[in-house]
């Protein structure tokens, strides 16, 4: 199912948790999966004793593949246009992160209308780690 | 940076849906995801990221036979390689300088989705690059552009990643604001 111009207007907000308690184990699996085997994210003695961090921390592609997840549940599959992200809080594990995504504007275009979206992700304390806009080809 | 084959497959898109807590069969079921609107199992929206996997050059994987800069039993005292733009999978190369190499932002265009069977090529070039004092000193930014086309030459994810080069190691929470 595929979200339809006809169900949403201006100011709606969708929102989720995309992630609770975040583990240690998640980060290492998005290294294995995406490939990114920085020991920032997955090597707790690098990220402490090397680098000077409280501890490791998430990818900020995790932080936006997990964001990802909720705009996919509401426009529908293959329906992105565009998913844009700048990264402004590191995401540390055991954070729980909601995500919230806000109809900015609808217009039609010559394949029917399209949605832009902003889009924002806080952790639990509500500071915000990731802020975004994205656009979706609707349903009329 | 040579060019290099990403070869999309459905294993690796099932994987990566799991890393990033999506259950949604359009991952994983073919046979669920024939009888949906886009016909078969395509690749979440952040997937293109994993093409680091495929690229023989990427300095975030650990080479066989080669040093590491990760730590073993005790950190290793190596210096960790300097970001690169090598887009589409750079979250910052470690600590070059003294500083943090971290991921700033990240856009991507879709074109038409990813499917297993592809087999993308991933062509960067570097963009703009920039520099602001922050809370943690002197920041520099540096923007790369890869394309990812398919065989036929079809343009299909475009990607536009921003680094961020800070110049001496964040000793707590002060790299906040400035990418990750």
């Amino acid at each position: 199912m595929s979200l339809s111009a006809s169900s949403i207007k201006v100011g709606d907000t969708h929102s989720a948790v995309v992630v609770d308690n975040l583990s240690r184990t998640q980060i290492v699996q998005y290294a294995g999966a995406s490939g990114d085997y920085n020991p920032l994210h997955t090597d707790e003695i690098y990220a402490t004793k090397v680098a000077g961090f409280p501890s490791v921390f998430a990818h900020g592609m995790l932080t936006m593949g997990l964001t990802a997840r909720l705009l996919t549940d509401w426009v529908g599959d293959g329906r992105l246009l565009s998913l844009g992200s700048r990264f402004e809080r590191q995401v540390w594990p055991g954070d729980t992160l909601t995500a919230t995504a806000t109809v900015e504007t609808i217009e039609e275009s010559g394949d029917g209308p399209v949605v832009q979206l902003s889009v924002q992700t806080v952790n639990q304390a509500g500071d915000r780690v990731l802020s975004g806009t994205a656009t979706a080809r609707l349903d009329p | 940076m040579a060019d290099y084959p990403f070869p999309v497959e459905a294993g690796h898109i099932l994987l990566f849906a799991r890393s990033v807590g999506d259950p949604n069969p359009i991952y994983a079921d073919a046979a669920y995801a024939a009888g949906t609107e886009v016909g078969g199992i395509i690749a979440p929206p952040t997937f293109v990221q994993a093409s680091a996997q495929f690229n023989p050059d990427y300095p975030l994987r650990p080479r066989i036979g080669a040093p590491w800069f990760g730590s073993g039993r005790e950190p290793t005292g190596l210096v960790p390689p300097a970001p690169s733009s090598s887009g589409g999978s750079s979250s910052g190369g470690g600590r070059g300088g003294g500083g943090v190499g971290l991921h700033a932002e990240q856009h991507f265009e879709y074109h038409r989705p990813v499917r297993p069977g592809d087999v993308l090529t991933p062509t960067t070039a570097p963009g703009k690059s920039w520099e602001r004092t922050g809370r943690s000193g002197l920041l520099q930014f540096s923007e790369s552009v890869t394309e990812y086309r398919d065989a036929n030459g079809e343009l299909v994810v475009t990607a536009r990643s921003v680094g961020v080069l800070t110049t001496r190691p964040a000793p707590q929470d002060d790299a906040k604001g400035e990418g990750q």
